[in-house]
């Protein structure tokens, strides 16, 4: 089956071409394009797919699936993302794979050792999930302060990992490679996909107005 | 020969996809003066109800409910006109002005599906967008035209040469827009949000000429066409307190009537003007405020008086909707312009000079 991969829940704007094999489940990237920029997701996600598909030999026609990281991440650019995932399945009519952006960097670095994975969640926290040898999220994904968090005997990865620990914390964003295999068992059961919800994990800033201000001086 | 043009609004808290038709002008009627572009779909997700509570639009709650609405809408709007995607022929989205956050899912959806559907992408100004609604309802545009846009973000006067290409900025407000001042004013005299619509149906049991609130910007060294509405609240919210403070009770639908006064004053005193000063004789306003029952009432007698003849598109078309943009992309088709690059970005501020985004 041919994937196409998104992400854009780190500064790392993410678009990948995979070949997923059906029965072994098996990846196979065959293109991948990324940039580090925050503030450039919106820009840039559609020209790089486009580049991966056209490097790839591929047409977006002939694309079985989209993948999607949902987060968490910062808002702004986690929605580009999403909504270019939900639009190219529309337009594609072809089913969009939920994946936790967590999983998809835990997915990354592969089994063999407790993990705790660790992205920017500004404001000095960071969202986190925790993930057992075999790869199984044992807790998360959350956001909290880095002092909150209990690491445990666990190999600190993802991006904010340097907020945690000294050690070094490659994978630091999720990859084409990462989603994919988040994403395999889910792809090749075939089934309907779970609906593409993004975790926020905070509610937005807003305040409900107090009394309304005077502009005139009370007289006393 | 007949293009469909789908276009994608999303710059505050309406989620909007519109579908119309552009046709080829019969070349042997010599009568026609712009392109024939036909509503076939105008659907729209409101979030203002979320925003209530907060006595204005929160751009995160807004951008959210974009990204939940986006694809619902596009597959409503299909199913309105009867079309799949595959019979869409380009694509136009608003590239500002706007929220950042809110353009931002519009912009990156319309790029998805000029992409998947490897055809044109049209990044087009949301003001423009407001005038070219109106060729929808009457025909196509003379040129010049003037147009006036006041909404709960806008208050522009326009002179529009070619809505496709050539539209100049003639005055806006300094402050406050005009729906703004509706909103901010219906709060301080206890009204719900947005303000527009009860001020304007608490002003029909009022005297419009029981307070004489100040007409902002109109002396003789103020800029001709610019508007202020801020002073005109605080003027409101002054008289208010005075009344308070003497314990007499507010007459809140003659507050509103003198209020929205002095609003529908200024505007049509200044679009009128502009249309005299230029020489221009057909005047559109549109926007939300365009709904405003005194706002099209003093302008059909001020337009009369003044031999210009006015167009105002149905509320529904005035507010902000993605037919509108599919109308705007389908002049900018029409005029065989070029089409956006697929990694130009949403713009807050674009000005309404800068027609398609290139």
């Amino acid at each position: 089956m041919l994937l196409l991969a998104l992400d854009t829940s780190t500064p790392a704007v993410t678009a990948g071409l995979v070949a997923l094999d059906e029965t072994s489940g098996a990846v196979d990237v065959l293109a991948e394009r990324v940039t580090i920029n925050p503030r450039a997701h919106g820009e840039l996600l559609t020209p790089h797919l486009k580049d991966a598909a056209s490097t790839a030999g591929v047409a977006l026609s002939d694309l079985d699936a989209v993948v999607c990281g949902i987060g968490p991440g910062p808002f702004t650019g986690l929605r580009a993302g999403m909504v270019t995932a939900a639009s190219l399945a529309h337009a594609l009519d072809i089913p969009a794979y939920p994946v936790c952006s967590l999983d998809a960097i835990a997915a990354e670095a592969g089994t063999g050792t407790p993990l705790l994975v660790a992205t920017d969640a500004r404001r000095r926290e960071v969202y986190w999930a925790r993930y057992a040898a075999d790869g199984t999220r044992e807790a998360g994904p959350a956001v909290s302060p880095p002092a909150d968090i209990d690491i445990g005997g666990a190999r600190v990865v993802g991006q904010a990992g340097a907020m945690l620990t000294d050690t070094a914390n490659e994978p630091s964003y999720p990859t084409t490679n990462g989603l994919a295999r988040a994403a395999a068992s889910s792809v090749m059961a075939r089934g309907e996909p779970e609906p593409l919800t993004p975790l926020y994990l905070r509610r937005p800033d807003a305040a409900e107005p107090g009394e309304r201000k005077r502009v005139t001086e009370v007289s006393r | 020969m007949s293009r469909v043009i789908m276009g994608i609004e999303t710059s505050c808290d309406e989620t909007g996809v519109g579908l119309v038709r552009l046709s080829e002008n019969d070349a042997a009627d010599a009568t026609a003066t712009g392109p024939r572009v036909e509503l076939l779909a105008d659907e729209v997700a409101s979030s203002v109800e979320l925003h209530a509570r907060y006595g204005g639009v929160v751009p995160e709650v807004a951008s959210r409910a974009h990204l939940e609405a986006m694809a619902p809408t596009a597959r409503r709007a299909l199913a309105t006109a009867g079309l799949t995607l595959s019979d869409v022929d380009a694509i136009a989205v608003t590239a500002g002005p706007g929220l950042a956050g809110a353009l931002l899912v519009g912009v990156a959806a319309a790029k998805a599906y000029a992409a998947a559907l490897d055809v044109p992408l049209y990044g087009v100004n949301h003001l423009a967008g407001h005038v070219a609604v109106d060729t929808l309802e009457h025909g196509p545009l003379p040129r010049p035209c003037l147009a006036l846009l006041v909404s709960g973000g806008h208050t522009q006067l326009l002179r529009v040469d070619d809505v496709a290409s050539k539209i100049t900025e003639l005055g806006s407000t300094v402050d406050d827009a005009a729906g703004e001042a509706y909103d901010k004013v219906a709060r301080i005299v206890g009204l719900p949000y947005p303000g527009g619509p009860p001020i304007d149906k608490a002003a029909r049991e009022g005297d419009p000429e029981a307070i004489a609130f100040p007409r902002g910007m109109t002396g003789p060294r103020d800029a001709p066409f610019d508007f202020s509405f801020s002073g005109l609240k605080t003027a409101v919210a002054r008289w208010i307190e005075a009344a308070e403070r003497n314990g007499e009770s507010i007459p809140v639908p003659d507050v509103c009537a003198s209020f929205q006064e002095a609003v529908a004053d200024v505007l049509t005193m200044k679009a009128v003007a502009a249309a005299r000063e230029y020489g221009i004789g057909t005047m559109v306003i549109s926007g939300g405020v365009a709904a405003n029952s005194r706002l099209s009432a003093l302008a059909r007698e001020r337009c009369e008086a003044a031999g210009i003849e006015l167009r105002v598109p149905r509320p529904r078309l005035c507010t902000d909707n993605g037919a509108m943009i599919a109308a705007l992309g389908a002049h900018v088709v029409a005029a065989d312009l070029p089409a956006s690059p697929l990694d130009f970005s949403g713009t807050p501020a674009l000005p309404v000079s800068t027609v398609t985004v290139r």
